[in-house]
């Protein structure tokens, strides 16, 4: 009865949510999936801070594939410590570090009550948009790496990387500059207003002066300081005999400003600087709520991101901590479990079981013996190695990725279709100004430089470039949302123009690391399904996990239990004893076959194979996609999968097996040779070069918490499947843009007339502009929103 | 109708000060973090030692 009850009841891990499949530890009534979520638990516990599980359920991050102990020693190394520490006084310190694991509201708690765990700690921040951490505490009596420790061990490992943005300080210049720019147009709008309702004769001629005075020396600084940005990146593009997008915002906001202080001075008219004030308004703005996307995730990442900051280097015989950068060939490192190898070097000592899934998306570690040669990018599963190296880490195999042109050159790619229409429209509108000034010279020259210098101020390509700007940064939002997080704006765009879509294979179309073992062989019972589960439950072997996660049986007690390493391991209950390992050591003979033998006293029962498990849906979302798109598969797997493949793509001319990273690259440069757009989705740092050299490069990452690859975009694993859904978003909001540029046209075209005729009116002027702006941002905002509620 | 000009001196000066206001809060940080404060605020502040229940 009681066994049965057990099975059918879920237990989940009071700490961090997960199921308790594997193990059920029990603690004061509460289940927790691992030691670790315990362990958590029970330091919490002591120092009275359980109101961590009260803010929200469950809020713990799963300890179950934490690395054990990390080192954190090198923090301590003066070098590396400058960058950690912002300022230190010789008694107390203070230090940032990042933890991306935060997630919620207990988070916050928790790490801002450090003080209340060691009293070494003074004081602790969260910011929580940044995930960062900034701690106070006596650095005399704790240095650094135990902070460190102190967060690991309550399942906040801060994320140490060479990251070199790390530092990047927030530019608030913008917000000055919206700021400033705002307070300007609010008055000069303020004092024209009488001008305007008096129809622009005003008949008090001191209040008028005054008026308009005070209008120019608000416009100063939104001349000279807040729309600065517009006029250098339209100047250094001309430079390069170039029209970029700044062009003819940077020509309206000068020609409007030069011809409003010749009015002014020539006692003419009271200028146009309320519109001028506003075009710099709304385009900063514009600018600032497209710029505004994801700050806490990093997207340009290179091979300095993925590698530990230090490593152990052995010098006459003596450990110590050294930064990447310090690593010369010929050293002689110490690679412990779980470590990556960050330069290719030859294995001196120890037995290398080295994981490339992280380079070449293959899970299967590879065995290595002392002589042989290591890639960077591997990680070390099991024992510590002694490696020698044979290149700096510069210059390793995976990160020569990094010095390929298309990493260099890839950095402009996602350009947005504005920037090309506004080209032609500057032409277009100087065209409309020279045929205007012509014709009134004809007709009547007093009107000519008016009608020369009114098409520039009017159709001001405000509307137009921020029909778009607004449009994308709103579905930049949306997808957020939907948990695809974009690079910028540009991104959308390429994503909905793209008509060929690639995919990874692992971790990409399958689920990561969750591989489900498949029994092949004679049918187990009960009692023999439970033998096997008590032997595996006691191996930290990632096989021996997954088979004993299949295998629903009861757990029964061992007397003995031996673990060969590589081979593996035996067990001998009261009645039974078990084999469980590869082939040659269950069968002690050996026919080449991978999967992981079982034997009953003696018996060979059969065995389990690691089978990846592909997405659910994925069959759906594929045919979908078909039907518009172009579809490739590049793994860089084995082909043992074919057959399934073949049948998600029908057909084999579109699957490719073996592929490195080069490969995967070279294959997404033929294909944009053909004049295709591609979208290539992957996962692994083996993507990486394709996702830097596609149109638009989505990394799929289970956690956004996790590693992924420098890439235009990340996209939540879950999310994959409605793919296509996102894809007609994207297309919508295309279609959209393009609805809020006829709009803007309109009212361009409106604009026009009037200056054209040689009678814009300052009020006309100051009406059209925010009216059609805000206008526009309303139409945009709203269908995109709107839009998105279908995903 | 001078004392307009008066007036729109000092509506222009109180502003003035509003914007030095807002540049200063947005130069002090106060704008980087938009979010931890508002839950920052909510949580209790329990007294160190349990003394649950005592107001």
């Amino acid at each position: 009865m009681n066994q049965t009850d057990e099975r059918v009841k879920v237990h989940t891990c009071f700490h961090c949510g997960s199921s308790c499949d594997e193990e059920i530890i029990i603690l004061d009534d509460k289940d927790f999936c691992c030691y670790g979520c315990k362990t958590v638990y029970e330091i919490l516990n002591e120092n009275n801070l359980c109101a961590y599980y009260d803010l929200s359920t469950m809020p713990g991050i799963s300890q179950r594939n934490q690395k054990k102990y990390p080192h954190f020693e090198a923090l301590d190394n003066e070098l590396i410590r400058k960058e950690y520490v912002l300022f230190t006084d010789g008694s107390s310190a203070c230090a940032e570090f990042s933890l991306p694991q935060m997630h919620c509201s207990s988070c916050i708690w928790l790490l801002e009550n450090l003080s209340r765990l060691n009293k070494n700690i003074v004081s602790s921040r969260v910011d929580f948009p940044e995930r960062k951490v900034t701690v106070m505490f006596r650095e005399k009596e704790m240095p650094l790496s135990q902070v460190a420790v102190l967060l690991a061990g309550i399942g906040y490992e801060p994320h140490l990387s060479f990251d070199k943005n790390k530092k990047k300080k927030q530019d608030n210049s913008r917000i000055y500059k919206i700021g400033i720019a705002g307070f300007a147009f609010a008055n000069i709008m303020m004092l024209s207003l009488p001008d305007y309702f008096a129809g622009g004769h005003l008949n008090n001629e001191l209040l008028r002066k005054t008026f308009v005075y005070i209008s120019l020396f608000l416009s100063i600084p939104v001349f000279f300081y807040s729309a600065s940005e517009f006029f250098i990146s339209a100047w250094l593009s001309l430079k390069q005999r170039f029209l970029n997008i700044d062009a003819p915002i940077a020509l309206a906001v000068a020609v409007t400003f030069i011809r409003s202080l010749y009015e002014i001075f020539s006692n003419t008219g009271s200028g146009y600087l309320d519109s001028m004030s506003g075009i710099v308004f709304f385009m900063l703005v514009g600018r600032w709520f497209q710029d505004r996307s994801f700050r806490h995730l990093s997207f340009d990442r290179d091979y300095r991101s993925y590698f530990p900051i230090a490593v152990t280097v052995l010098k006459n015989g003596e450990e110590h901590q050294a930064s990447l950068d310090a690593i010369q060939t010929g050293d002689r490192l110490l690679i412990r479990n779980q470590e990556h190898i960050c330069a290719d070097s030859v294995l001196l000592r120890g037995k290398a079981s080295i994981d490339y899934s992280f380079v070449t998306g293959e899970s299967q570690p590879v065995v290595k013996t002392a002589g042989d040669i290591i890639y960077a990018g591997g990680k070390q599963i099991g024992s510590t190695l002694e490696v020698e190296v044979l290149k700096d880490v510069s210059q390793s195999y995976l990160t020569q990725l990094w010095n390929n042109t298309g990493f260099a050159n890839g950095k402009e790619k996602n350009v947005s279709a504005i920037h090309n229409l506004s080209r032609y429209f500057t032409i277009v509108v100087l065209l409309i100004s020279l045929t205007a000034a012509c014709y009134w010279m004809i007709v009547d020259p007093s009107k000519a430089l008016n009608a020369f210098t009114a098409p520039l101020i009017v159709a001001c390509p405000c509307a137009l470039l921020l029909s778009a700007t607004f449009c994308n940064g709103n579905v930049i939002r949306h997808l957020g949302m939907k948990g695809l997080y974009l690079k910028n704006s540009g991104v959308a765009e390429s994503m909905a123009k793209a008509d060929v879509i690639v995919f990874d294979k692992t971790g990409t179309l399958t689920l990561q690391g969750n591989n489900n073992m498949v029994y092949h062989g004679q049918a187990l019972t009960e009692a023999e399904m439970s033998l096997v589960k008590s032997a595996v439950i006691h191996s930290s072997h990632p096989y021996s996990k997954m088979i004993s996660k299949i295998l629903t049986a009861k757990i029964i007690d061992v007397t003995y239990f031996k673990e060969y390493p590589g081979k593996g391991i035996e067990t001998v209950t009261n009645l039974n004893s078990v084999k469980v390992g590869s082939e040659a050591f269950v069968r002690n003979e050996s026919n080449g076959n991978p999967g992981i033998y079982i034997s009953i006293d003696n018996h060979v029962k059969g065995y389990f194979l690691p089978e990846q498990q592909y997405r659910e849906g994925l069959a759906k979302l594929i045919s979908k996609l078909s039907l518009t798109h172009e579809l490739y598969m590049l793994s860089g797997d084995t082909d043992s999968e074919q057959e399934k493949l073949e049948q998600l793509f029908s057909g084999k001319n579109n699957i490719y097996f073996r592929q490195s990273p080069f490969d995967k690259m070279a294959f997404i440069e033929k294909l944009q040779a053909d004049g295709k757009k591609v979208i290539m989705i992957g996962d692994g740092l083996n993507d990486a070069g394709a996702l830097m050299k596609s149109n638009a490069g989505i990394a799929i990452s289970n956690e956004i918490n996790n590693f992924f690859p420098a890439c235009d975009g990340i996209l939540n694993g879950s999310e994959l499947i409605h793919f296509d859904r996102i894809i007609s978003f994207v297309k919508t909001a295309g279609r959209i843009i393009i609805g809020s540029f006829i709009l803007s046209m309109i009212y361009n075209i409106v604009g026009l007339y009037f200056a054209v005729s040689g009678t814009l009116q300052p009020v006309v002027a100051a009406v059209l502009m925010p009216a059609s702006t805000i206008s526009i941002i309303l139409f945009t905002v709203g269908l995109s929103g709107f839009a998105a509620r279908k995903v | 109708m001078s004392i307009l000009i008066l007036l729109i001196f000092c509506s222009i000066l109180v502003a003035t000060g509003f914007l030095i206001a807002f540049l200063w809060s947005v130069k002090s940080g106060q704008f980087d973090d938009d979010y931890t404060p508002s839950v920052r605020i909510l949580f209790d502040d329990k007294p160190e030692n349990e003394n649950k229940g005592s107001i």
